[in-house]
This record gives structure tokens, sequence and C-alpha cells, in this order.
């Protein structure tokens, strides 16, 4: 059954220098306030996986929270390069980035594997590409007709952290909107954590919502607006203003380190981030 | 020569998005693909189904997203699925007629390059990566590749093969056991290029209006064959240039 727990002590309890850990939220629901939690932390040596390392995994590449990332696109949505992802797989700043990399077919079938507790999932896909020689992935024969077909290993992380609308106080969560990988997350996972807006009395159903019960969940932590600068479908809109100043303030090492200080390291939770936000004037 | 009263991109968009049919169900990368499929949905193709990698299928936003996975896709969606189900069922299954991407590099054989520019491990520059393009490559029923022509973009020999066109020319989709036709058009800022009927080479067969034939070749990093019935396209319309130009969000996202 899911343990309600503050988000700091969650994180704290969870997660362990050298882990492989996953957050996900595909560009809705990005659980950013466990993410900066990780960074405050100074957890060192992870395997971060994500099909869509964005501006969180950003932060904790260049914060040196990873040795490795598992992924298939890294870049800032709609705007372009992801400085910090760039500058450590260029220049191995802070430290050297591994890379395993996939497509998103390939990371999406990896996943539901390691929801299903199978050792690989199957795709049609890899082949003919350059990226078959340089990652994870295998051709088999399907033993029914002959067909060729590609196999990635489960993706089986020691923590999956996403990020949710509700928990009602048993810990039962409900999303909805784009769901992305996120179920597949929490059940490929050892361990869970779901952040999430509210906490409420009783769910609601919703057309088209996923409820995760409580009992397939870890630790469930109330972090309102722990999303941003994603959105949360029903609560707040994406800040696409934030992306286009994350290319400015990623860009330069010193600048990017200032930001982080100030917004993450001298903050304890998402409300003391939101007023460093204000309070410099919107997102710079 | 003159203002033609459009940008070349707006000429790439407009291309682009003549060469979708009504009903047609097609898969969009972000970007300029997003935005030739819009336009596509608010012209002469409105029962387009836009299907993002995001799982929203059936979208229909009033304005041209920044991601693949703003609130508004799946507010206006005829059915939100999760990742995997939308890789699975709806893309791998051969469902979707039209995969519609962008990338850094591209060669003759169309094969496509977004991983790195330079060497893998030591690159000099590090793109984002493949994300949903080579499974989109394989498997809808035609592809159709939007790019911008130069010598940077259009190379002899890719830094990365990160999705497969044609490989190695003719033969080589079936020898790899894919289902769909391949990149059936690439439209640029300059023409429209087709793939030879034999040997998947590509051959520019149309160009926009007011650009030469010598221009494209210097934009060509390989020796680019030439259709013999060559054509010539339409301008864009004052009515395509107007939805084109609506699509954009004034302001925040326009200012892009």
């Amino acid at each position: 059954m899911a343990e309600i727990m503050a988000l700091a002590d969650a994180v704290g309890s969870l997660v362990e220098d050298g882990q492989v850990v996953a957050l996900e939220g595909f560009t809705h629901l990005i659980p950013h306030a466990a993410g900066h939690e990780i960074v405050r932390h100074r957890y060192r040596d992870l395997t971060l996986v994500r099909m869509t390392p964005d501006v969180i995994y950003d932060q904790l590449i260049g914060a040196g929270c990873a040795r490795k990332l598992i992924f298939s696109w890294g870049g800032n949505p709609g705007i372009g390069s992801l400085h910090r992802f760039r500058d450590a797989v260029e220049h191995a700043w802070p430290s050297p980035l591994e890379l395993e990399e996939h497509s998103h077919a390939g990371m999406a079938a990896a996943y539901a594997a390691g929801a299903a507790n199978l050792p690989f999932g199957v795709l049609r896909g890899y082949r003919g590409t350059d990226l078959e020689a340089r990652t994870r992935v295998a051709s088999i024969e399907c033993p029914f007709t002959g067909e060729q077909v590609s196999a990635v290993p489960a993706i089986r992380p020691d923590v999956g952290i996403i990020h949710a609308q509700q928990a009602d106080e048993r810990g039962n969560v409900q999303l909805w909107g784009i769901t992305g990988v996120q179920k597949e997350t929490v059940l490929a996972a050892r361990r869970s954590l779901v952040t999430v807006e509210e906490i409420v009395a009783s769910l609601e159903p919703r057309p088209g919502a996923q409820v995760i019960p409580a009992w397939a969940i870890t630790v469930v932590a109330l972090a309102p607006g722990g999303a941003h600068p994603s959105y949360a479908h029903g609560y707040y809109d994406r800040d696409n203003a934030f992306y286009v100043a994350w290319d400015e303030i990623s860009r330069d090492r010193e600048r990017f380190v200032a930001w982080m200080k100030r917004h993450v390291l001298e903050t304890t939770d998402v409300e003391g981030y939101r007023r460093r936000l204000v309070g410099g004037g919107g997102v710079a | 020569m003159s203002d033609p009263g459009y940008s070349a991109d707006e000429m790439m968009a407009v291309a682009a998005a003549r060469r979708l049919r009504d009903g047609m169900a097609c898969f969009v990368g972000i970007g300029a693909p997003s935005r030739a499929a819009n336009l596509a949905r608010a012209t002469h193709a409105p029962g387009c189904v836009l299907i993002y990698e995001s799982g929203t299928i059936g979208a229909k936003p009033r304005h041209l997203p920044l991601s693949i996975g703003d609130g508004e896709l799946a507010e206006t969606a005829d059915s939100v699925v999760s990742v995997p189900e939308i890789f699975a069922y709806w893309l791998q299954s051969g469902r979707i007629d039209v995969g519609f991407l962008g990338a850094a590099q591209i060669d003759r054989f169309a094969n496509l390059n977004s991983t790195v520019i330079g060497e893998y491990d030591r690159p000099l520059v590090r793109l984002p990566g493949c994300g949903g393009a080579p499974e989109i490559a394989a498997s809808c029923k035609q592809t159709f590749v939007m790019l911008r022509q130069s010598l940077r973009s259009f190379v002899e020999r890719l830094d990365f093969r990160s999705t497969v066109g044609f490989g190695d020319g003719s033969r080589s989709r079936e020898r790899l056991g894919f289902s769909g036709a391949g990149v059936t058009a690439v439209v640029t800022d300059l023409g429209v290029l087709e793939p030879d009927p034999q040997t998947c080479e590509l051959t520019l067969t149309m160009v926009h209006p007011g650009v030469a034939v010598d221009r494209v070749r210097s934009a060509t990093g390989w020796a680019i064959r030439v259709s013999e019935s060559l054509s010539t396209g339409a301008a864009p319309s004052p009515h395509e240039l107007a939805a084109l130009r609506a699509l954009e969000i004034p302001g925040e996202r326009g200012a892009q």
C-alpha cells in the first residue's frame, strides 16, 4: 500500500547513489519537483532513464547527478538543443555521460516488457540503422512465422517516478490527458514514487483517465505545481516562455550553475522554487 | 528577384500540405511537418487525421502546438492512448497512411540523420536522436520528409544513419522486412524530390516558382538527377497563405 510522505523524505528514502532511476511524463506531467529534489540530495552516478530527456534531465545532467543516460530523444521540445546534455556528451562537462540510445518504439516496448516482468520487448525497428551497432538490441526469429524482429532488454528501474493530477487519501492515483509511459514506469520499477497536484478524499472517475491502485505504488507525495514548466491537464498550462528562456539560461555553464543554485539548491520545495521564479521577474 | 510575398519556408509548408489527401491518417513530427499537416487540415483536407507520438489520435489544434504533447492536442483528439499503444497498435501495425518527418541530414536514398554530426563517440554536434522516426519510416504506408536544402543537409554520406529511407537502394526495404513504400516525397524550400521507381535514388521532380535547377544542384551534396518531366510548382495561393499564417499563435509562440 502506498505510503504518503513529504517529497523530500520520499526521494531521500527511495533513491540512492548509483541507481537506475526513471522520471517519465511525455511532455505532460513531467515530475520536475521530484527531479529538483534529486538535485538537492546531490545524488551521483545515477543511470537516468527517460524517453524524452528535456529540461529536467538537462538540469540533472548539468548538476552532475548522472553517469549514464538511456533515452530516445534529447531536446528542448519546439526550441532546439539541450545545452547541458550536449555539453556533457561533447565536452564531458561536468562529467562524462555514457549513452544508451534507442528509438521511441524501442523504449516503449522496453517499458511495456518491464511492466509485464518479461525479459525483453519485441518490435519491428532498428533494422538497417547505425543505431543497431550502438545500442542494446538483438535480432530474433519469430518461432511461429520465422519473421526477423528486434528484441530490446526490458527497462526495470530501481526507482520509477511520475507526476499525476490526483491521489486519494489511501494513495490511489488518477491521471488523465496524455498519459505517455507513466503507468508502465510505475509497474516496471522495483519501487515507485508518484507526486500529485492534490490529495482528495476520494477519486472521481473521469472518462479516459488511468487509475493506478495504491497497492502498486510505493510512495505518494504531494507536490502542487510540481510539473512546472510542463503542465498538468486541468490544473495549469505549459509554461512555453520558460522553455524559450531555458535555451539562454542553459547555454552558459556559469549562468546555469547560478540559476540552479538560486532556484533549486537554495530552495526546499515547489513553493520556494515558485517564489524565486516570480521574484526573479519570471524565469531568469 | 522581387519579393514574392511569401517566404521559402512558407512555400515549403504549402508544397508539403498539398500532398496530403482528405481522410489520410498522418503520423506527424513536430515543427515543419506539423505545420504542413495542420495547413492541409485547414484547407483542402479537413478530414486528415493527425496523429502525434504523444498518443493523440485525430488531434484538431486551432494553432500550431509547440511540442508533440501540448494540452490542446489531447483536448481536441478523437482518442488519447498511451505511448506504448501508439507505437505498437497504431504505427507498427501498418495502419498509418503517411509519416511526416524532418531531419538534420538526408542522403540520395532518403536515409536520415538526426543523431550526431561527426563521429558518434566524439560528436561535433550531438543532435536530439531519432525519436519515433525509424519506425515511422519503416511502417507507414508512405513517408514525406521536409527539410531545407543545403550542402550541410543534403550530403553524399550521412554521419549517422538514424532512419532508413531506401537503405542502399532498390530492394533494401524488402530485405529489411519493412511494410511501407518508404519516402515518396522530400519537400524542401527549393522544390520536391521523389525516388526513381527503379533505383530509388532521389530525383528532382519539381522546383518552386523562381528556383533555377542550378540552385538546387549547388545546394545538394551529390550529383542530383533531374527528372525529364521536371515541373514548376504553383506559388502559394492567398487562401493557403492566410490559412498558414492563421495557424501561428500571435505573441508568445508565434515569435519563435
